[in-house]
């Protein structure tokens, strides 16, 4: 762990709430739909209206995409949970209470780890998790379409949520990004989440203060809904610059309620400390309390796919991939296949990692493709890699035969594909140069024109050694093999 | 054959089985006694609604597809929402309200081919002993019409025992079946809590909340017993997943041997001589039959008034949230803004009891609070739970006072609310700890007032309660007197 890194001589202290909406066919307690985009109030039934009369069923497939999660951060899940009421009056909330889980969470604990670039370095970072509770959302108030009034969509109300919430761990923007980031990995991978953070599918407060080292935690404000990466950093960073110019101006912090506003780069206050509500919690009567026999956990937990961490475990183990690697290939279930797949074409786990995590993921990034059209198939990188292997071409060669698989690709899979690397290897002249007569002649040709080189190689500048390789290649056309050139250069001037 | 409006729920189902009399026939007969509504007990009826259901009933005996009950009426207490008929839990702020679908206890009986003559007037969300909470008038008493009738359930117990119908639907979260039943002379049970769905119940306090049926007597309160429990766990979480049971078949039991738990508590000062001394007549009846009188104690029966009186409100506060103004139900006409509409609307719409247990229940669960009184009170229904338990060791009933007194005067509590909440006491405890407890008529105290025996069993042991009742009964002829003039 590197120490926190300070602003203006303030350390920054965050902690997320992030509400995932969980990927269920219908509503946590209601068997409406919960389908985005639907006409307003087409979707809301009798319970979800709060009719009299109605009352709330758990619907277990949200019970078992939070078990899910639970098992893939590592967490305790609650043998019994309880359900809660929250009461507050407002129009898009039917009931006047909202459904949540309060005293007793059904996700108790857990960690999520990742690594990030902290200027040269990569950190490996553990943000620990307090809990995980379920609830239900609420429905949405359209305040455009109506002069004077407001109108109320319940189409919402009652979608299952999963809030996961952070122990306040964080100690700069980066960091928060890269936990959201890492979570939205998680609840993506796992499938209980679309993470559509556009539609709200995936929604970040950040709890945000700073405080001098070593003192006890600032008072904290809540910047509320974060529904963009991009968006997430610039209200931190816009909120811990305030917070510290308030402190340094001699104020202290009130606790409150934040909404980032995208367009001016500001936070302003919602509402303060001074008009929280008292919702009077209760265990929710209509329910019984939530209980998952250990038999359930095992179920689910055989039923569910690899997770990344454990993935990223069994390719350090079986892979011997550094854990950086591992952890990188296993951003996503495609990236991971693509690297199996890979390594498997190859039988050089190493090498695939390099050329996935190099060229392959800086064409991904510069380009509108992903994993799933990929132009070049793990089996034609795999028999690009074999040909480095064997020494058929070198590692620049083999960029440019990445380059012709990319923009020309078809990228047909089986036994064609290594027919398709050698022809490029074939058509564009590239293979290496194996035969150390015509090497040895070349590099005659390079030491007699560049006697200055020489000189000061062999008065002690390795350095110098460089000024020699270089053009050696040159000549060569790239097809020299390096390792080789070396040899005979040691050999020729020691 | 008797006067339609005087045979029983069991004779009028095997009349109409038996083609004696048309459904038709018989649901005119009663909207006809109907008329003009005495006792106030009606909060809508529609004839048409009601004859087009009995010749639906008439069309499945002639085919031979008749239900149990088929074309039986009766009325449902205002609570349970209905398709058919408005349904306002005895509130303006519910006033003209139609639900889109049944009660699931609406539904059953409907099944079991009851035809519904209308809903039947209560305490405002069941909050009241006395019927006199009611946001459309009191319900006076069939036998004393300067009396009340007892509550909530007031409208049910009337108009049974008015003979305006021959059985009600009624629901009991401290008392609300078996205390007015015990006023009107009729019988009632409440079910053990899970028995019969809630889905479709109006919510008062919904860990408390529970319908059971009213009628003349054991063996009728049997058959709509039978019809209405059942497992509803797709629509109410709480909903006991035990089957269906035919209470009917198990009535045929002698009291020989029976263990009958007399708890000292429930003979205490309080307990008015009339009273007393109807109670003592029935349990030498019960003796007398074979049954051994056991001495137990509930020593927690005094707790149970304000173990009841914190988390009745509180879940109340927060059930009474909906009516809001917002989607459904009464909103009020002139406002500024969205909390004076809420202010306004529920000030309009709540009557003063209401307001008072939505205020008492949001005290006990705010911040800081909560601790003192709602966990509190928790932690103390509980045991009075294990001194059930611990009571029913040594016995296999327990019996006694449904109330301290006879029904009272019209307006007698009307400024002392605490007055109505003292008189509770005895079915509270069984409440508390969802328990099966029934009302049923014994004698007569002040004034020809009836007085009702309270019979409260271990969990699911409805049909031995129904036994005893039953059993009783058969020896007696408490069940079968009439107000005056009916």
């Amino acid at each position: 762990m590197t120490a926190p890194k300070l602003v203006q001589g303030y350390e920054v202290v965050i902690g997320f709430e992030t509400h995932a909406q969980l990927s269920t066919q219908s509503k946590i307690f209601s068997r409406a739909s919960v389908a985005f985009g639907a006409e307003p109030n087409t979707q809301a039934c009798a319970v979800d209206m709060a009719l009299p009369g109605t009352l709330p069923v758990m619907n277990l497939g949200a019970v078992e995409r939070a078990i899910e999660f639970g098992l893939g951060v590592n967490a305790h899940i609650a043998e019994r949970s309880i359900f809660a009421r929250k009461n507050y009056f407002y129009p898009d909330l039917p009931k006047g209470y909202q459904i949540s889980q309060f005293e007793i969470p059904v996700v108790q604990g857990g960690e999520v780890s990742f690594f990030l670039e902290v200027g040269k370095e990569t950190v490996h970072k553990t943000v620990r998790l307090e809990r995980a509770h379920l609830e239900e959302d609420a429905g949405k108030s359209l305040h455009e379409d109506f002069i004077g009034q407001s109108g109320i969509d319940l189409n919402r109300a009652g979608t299952p949520l999963l809030e996961i919430v952070t122990q306040p761990d964080m100690r700069s923007s980066e960091e928060a990004v890269a936990y959201a980031k890492e979570l939205h990995k998680i609840v993506t991978w796992i499938g209980i989440c679309d993470g559509n953070m556009q539609e709200g599918s995936f929604r970040c407060d950040a709890n945000v203060s700073v405080r001098k080292p070593g003192a006890p935690l600032g008072t904290r404000r809540e910047i509320k809904n974060l529904n963009s990466f991009k968006f997430m950093q610039q209200a931190i960073d816009y909120e811990v610059r305030w917070q510290i110019d308030q402190i340094e101006d001699g104020h202290a912090i009130e606790q409150a309620t934040v909404l980032f506003d995208p367009d001016t780069g500001e936070t302003r206050a919602m509402r303060t400390k001074e008009d929280a509500a008292d919702y009077r919690y209760f265990p929710d009567p209509d329910l019984p309390p939530l209980v998952i026999g250990r038999d359930w956990v095992e179920r689910v937990k055989s039923d569910m796919a690899e997770l990344p961490r454990v993935m990223a475990e069994r390719f350090v183990k079986d892979y011997a991939l550094p854990e950086y690697d591992a952890t990188l290939l296993t951003q996503s279930k495609a990236a991971a296949a693509y690297f199996e797949a890979t390594a498997k074409a190859c039988g050089q786990p190493k090498l695939a990692s390099n050329w996935i995590m190099g060229e392959v993921s800086r064409r991904l990034n510069s380009g509108e493709v992903t994993f799933d059209n990929i132009p070049v198939s793990a089996t034609q990188l795999g028999a690009l890699i074999s040909r480095i292997q064997d020494n058929t071409i070198n590692n620049n060669s083999a960029k440019q035969v990445f380059e012709v698989l990319w923009t020309d690709g078809t990228s047909a899979e089986g036994a064609a594909d290594a027919a398709r690397v050698d022809a490029i290897i074939e058509a564009k002249g590239l293979k290496q140069m194996n035969d150390t007569g015509e090497l040895e002649k070349i590099i005659d040709e390079v030491l007699a024109a560049n006697p200055k080189n020489v000189e000061e190689f062999k008065a002690g500048n390795a350095k110098a050694l460089n000024g020699l390789v270089g053009p050696i290649m040159k000549a060569s056309k790239g097809k020299a093999n390096p390792a080789q050139v070396n040899a005979l250069l040691m050999k020729k001037l020691g | 054959m008797t006067t339609l409006h005087n045979m029983s729920v069991a004779e009028l189902a095997h009349a109409l089985q038996t083609k004696q009399v048309s459904a038709v026939e018989v649901a005119t007969a009663f909207l006809a006694r109907a008329g003009g509504n005495p006792h106030n007990t009606f909060l809508d009826i529609d004839s048409e609604v009601t004859l087009a259901q009995a010749q639906a009933s008439d069309v499945r005996i002639a085919a031979g597809t008749a239900g149990a009950l088929e074309g039986v009426p009766i009325a449902h207490k205002d609570v349970f929402v209905t398709r058919d008929f408005a349904t306002t839990a005895g509130s303006k702020i519910l006033s003209g309200y139609r639900s889109p679908f049944d009660a699931t206890v609406v539904h059953k009986l409907g099944g079991a081919g009851m035809v519904t003559l209308g809903k039947l007037n209560c305490d405002e969300f069941a909050m009241g002993s006395a019927n006199e909470n009611s946001a459309y008038g009191a319900v006076t008493n069939p036998w004393n019409t300067t009396r009340i009738p007892g509550g909530s359930s007031g409208g049910s117990a009337a108009a049974v025992a008015a003979r305006l119908t021959p059985a009600a639907t009624g629901t009991d979260t401290g008392g609300s079946i078996r205390q007015p039943a015990s006023f009107c002379g009729i019988t009632g049970i409440k079910p053990t809590y899970g028995r019969a769905s809630r889905y479709g119940m109006i919510a008062y306090a919904s860990s408390l909340d529970q319908a059971g049926p009213m009628a003349r007597s054991a063996e009728d309160c049997a058959l709509l017993l039978s019809a209405m429990c059942g497992p509803d766990v797709d629509r109410d979480a709480t909903s006991l997943d035990v089957p269906a049971e035919n209470f009917s078949a198990k009535l045929g039991d002698s009291l020989a041997g029976l263990r009958i738990g007399i708890p000292k508590e429930f003979f205490g000062d309080g307990l008015a001589t009339d009273v007393r001394t109807a109670i003592d007549a029935a349990l030498k009846t019960l003796e007398a039959q074979g049954a051994k009188l056991v001495p137990i104690t509930l020593p927690r029966t005094e707790l149970a008034i304000p173990v009841y009186y914190i988390i009745a409100p509180a879940e109340a506060s927060s059930n009474l949230s909906r009516f809001d103004g917002v989607k459904f139900g009464h909103r009020a006409k002139d406002y500024t803004d969205l909390v004076s509409m809420y202010k306004k609307t529920r000030a309009e719409g709540f009557g003063e009891e209401v307001k008072r247990r939505i205020m008492t229940g949001a005290y006990v669960l705010s911040h800081g609070y909560y601790d003192a009184y709602y966990l509190q009170a928790q932690k103390i229904r509980r045991m009075i739970a294990d001194d059930f338990q611990r009571a029913f060791a040594e016995c296999d009933v327990i019996a006694g006072p449904v109330a301290p007194t006879v029904a009272w005067k019209l307006g007698n509590n009307a400024s002392d609310p605490l007055a109505d909440y003292l008189a509770d006491i005895f079915t509270l405890p069984a409440s508390l700890a969802g328990l099966p407890g029934m009302s049923m008529p014994v004698g007569f105290g002040e004034n020809h007032l009836p007085v009702g025996m309270q019979l409260i069993g271990n969990y699911l042991q409805e049909a031995r309660l129904l036994n005893v009742a039953h059993q009783y009964q058969l020896n007696t002829d408490f069940h079968n007197a009439k107000p005056e003039g009916v």
